[in-house]
């Protein structure tokens, strides 16, 4: 999933992107320059770093960062949209909670996790009630529900955690690929991965949701049914915040009311260093893997290296900013450039050149 | 009109590119220069030890972690500390695999979740390392050795102490506890009501509240408990939330000096209230020396001396021979009673 994407991603932007070669339009992109970022920290980190290049670091690696991976997935169609979904690490500790407490109760686990997805899907519907039908803002409502759904989880459990769960389940969560280092949670990632880019880059639903980002008065008279839409993310959002949240539960064989708080600070993180603009209409899925991809990476070289947390906070948030504040002082610059009545356009193409 | 649109979009993603990358080297370049990788320490056994708090930016626990250290420089190893900025057990975990990645000799763990961390540390002693936890265990088979801070009965023991010394051991005293159903605290009280009826006979127990480890709560259950009986000689506070809020009552009120407050507090809390006579003496424990055993431990551990095994004894340096208990626990000892005299000399 990368030259077609990109080349369909151009659809939502600008008709001038075919103007450049095709070789361009893939890695001269922000989606190219994450890639390259992460491919640059790899190859750094495997030279400087003892013990990064070992399969084990993959191992690690893509374990913790598989909820992030998961919950990015639809996060990146909500932002594109220009919504935000903060609540779905609250919905996912309440599916983490919803899964212990059933199955201490008895239930077989894959019931339990199956009524946890439901929960989820309808925490997410919740949100996409108040946005589509209320018209509130997401931003407001999901905060709110971020408090909500939190609190439901550790009214539930209170401070103790449901720490028994079958065998089976507990192993695959922590299994790999044949023998391989790859954890298997990765075929799930992968698998929805591919679904989410076919939902976003190549169906109508996808360019609707982008066509809502850039301007949804325009996108609601073109004939997109924008609530539709929109509350449909949610509802995505929320089911696989639950499936990230069962996941986590049973990688650590831990439900309790505060698993993953926070998380939805690190996926929001991640989506935009991909390249996925706040204000919405603008990103790709690719762009939003590798930049979570980074991240991680780059945690984990720095950990390796017996950076403390504090510095590798202070780190990737610099990455964060300087990835934002790179965007937007480009933006700047190019809309300054062609504004109407500002330079002549020969002295413009001449400085550029 | 397009062309230059065209020149101008490409060059400019270009130097976002560019700007991406050098960041990204000068960062990494930064977060390696200044590092060494722990392990593979000289001599044949590997006394590179790491602590693993619940996370870093806690008072408590950097006073327990230089505790540890101040005992490894002694035995001559290689002190670290590494944990998340938050304390949650996902990001302890990330910590610990990278610790048995680098091959450590020894983690030095407070559990952010008993279970969750388990299958890390499990991993890390697969490869050889040796784990202790302390202040906060995890299952028992997930560790080589726990070092308890202290039991329920030296908890209630030293408060029954120190507000008999205080009041005389005799008159009415009163409880200001967290919430009504607290596992902890509960069990100290029924320890506390046990020792008092058992050798302090001429004190009263009057009444048992709870200020819900909330400030103002805490505040306002002690104004009122000094209301309810005007004969109330000591309150005994096991909490480090009611312990202080009684004590900023007291510090303003007309009781001051006249109603005793002893109870379980951080020297930090509870400094300007013991400096000013609000409070004569109050215990905890003293997690330097939590942290200083726990590295003793692991050192034992590590140099094949001890194995966790019940009965096993081992060198705990300045505090003396300690041997492991049940389950592989190792008690600290009795708490330790803070006062005017060594206040200062703690902080956290």
């Amino acid at each position: 999933m990368t030259s077609s994407n990109t080349a369909t991603m151009a659809v939502a932007r600008n008709y001038k992107d075919y103007g450049s070669a095709l070789w361009k339009r893939i890695i001269l992109t922000r989606e190219g320059a994450v890639f390259a970022a992460l491919i640059l920290v790899i190859i750094i980190a495997s030279v400087t770093v003892k013990h990064f290049a070992a399969p084990i670091t993959a191992t690690y690696l893509l374990l913790d960062i598989a909820p992030i991976l998961l919950i990015a997935l639809p996060m990146t169609l909500v932002i594109i949209t220009g919504e935000i979904d903060l609540s779905v690490a609250s919905t996912a500790a309440l599916a983490s909670v919803t899964l212990g407490t059933l199955h201490q109760a008895g239930m077989p686990l894959e019931l339990a996790a199956l009524v946890a997805i439901i929960v989820g899907a309808l925490a997410g519907a919740l949100n996409g009630f108040l946005i589509t039908v209320v018209g509130l803002p997401s931003l407001a409502v999901t905060i709110g529900t971020l408090a909500l759904y939190r609190g439901l989880a550790v009214g539930f459990l209170g401070t103790t955690a449901v720490t028994d769960f079958t065998e089976f389940w507990k192993d695959l969560a922590k299994s790999k690929i044949g023998g391989s280092a790859i954890p298997s949670v990765v075929i799930l990632i992968a698998v929805l991965a591919v679904a989410f880019a076919i939902l976003l880059h190549f169906t109508q639903f996808g360019r609707g949701i982008y066509a809502i980002g850039l301007s949804p008065e325009a996108a609601r008279f073109s004939g997109v049914r924008v609530e539709r839409t929109k509350f449909i993310l949610f509802v995505m959002s929320g089911s696989v915040s639950a499936l990230a949240g069962i996941f986590y539960t049973l990688r650590f064989s831990s439900a309790r009311g505060d698993n993953q708080t926070g998380l939805e600070l690190s996926v929001i993180a991640a989506v935009l260093l991909g390249g996925v603009s706040i204000f919405g209409g603008r990103g790709a899925l690719h762009g939003v893997l590798a930049g979570v991809l980074l991240i991680g990476t780059l945690g984990s070289a720095l950990r390796l290296a017996s950076v403390t947390s504090d510095v590798i906070n202070i780190i990737t948030g610099t990455l964060l900013v300087a990835s934002v504040v790179s965007t937007s002082v480009l933006a700047w610059i190019r809309s300054k450039r062609s504004r109407p009545g500002g330079k002549k356009p020969e002295t413009a193409a001449a400085t550029k050149s | 009109m397009l062309f230059q649109n065209l020149t101008r979009s490409s060059g400019a993603r270009r130097v976002g590119a560019v700007a991406a990358l050098t960041l990204s080297v000068a960062l990494i370049a930064t977060g390696c220069a200044s590092t060494e990788t722990p392990g593979e320490t000289g001599g044949d056994a590997n006394l590179a030890i790491t602590f693993v708090p619940k996370n870093l930016g806690n008072a408590y626990f950097d006073t327990s972690d230089k505790g540890g250290a101040d005992a490894i420089a002694e035995f001559g190893g290689t002190y670290d500390e590494q944990a998340p900025a938050e304390g949650s057990p996902d990001g302890q975990v990330s910590f610990i695999n990278t610790l048995t990645q680098q091959q450590v000799g020894g983690l030095v763990v407070s559990a952010n979740d008993p279970t969750a961390i388990c299958d890390a540390l499990n991993e890390a002693r697969e490869s050889g390392i040796k784990v202790v936890t302390f202040d906060s265990d995890t299952d028992a088979e997930c560790r080589d050795i726990f070092i308890n801070q202290a039991t329920g009965e030296g908890i209630a023991k030293i408060q029954v102490d120190l507000i008999a010394e205080q009041i005389g051991d005799e008159g009415e005293i009163a409880i200001l506890s967290a919430t009504a159903n607290a596992t902890n605290q509960n069990a100290w009280i029924e320890l506390i009501k046990a020792d008092l009826a058992a050798n302090h006979p001429n004190i009263k127990l009057v009444d048992v509240v709870y200020g819900d480890d909330d400030d103002q709560t805490s505040f306002d259950k002690t104004a009122a408990l000094l209301q309810t009986y005007p004969n109330l000689k000591g309150i005994i506070s096991p909490t480090t939330v009611g312990i202080a809020a009684a004590a900023r009552y007291l510090q303003t009120s007309d009781f001051k000096g006249k109603v005793a407050l002893t109870g379980l507090g951080t020297p930090n809390q509870m400094r300007d209230y013991v400096t000013d006579g609000t409070v004569t003496a109050f215990a905890l424990w003293n997690p330097a020396d939590l942290g200083y055993l726990a590295a003793y431990a692991a050192k034992a551990l590590i140099e094949g001396d001890i194995t966790g095994a019940e009965g096993d004894e081992f060198d705990g340096g300045k505090l003396g021979k300690y041997t492991v208990g049940e389950n592989g626990t190792v008690l600290l000892g009795d708490p330790y009673t803070f006062n005017a005299d060594n206040i200062a000399d703690f902080n956290f």
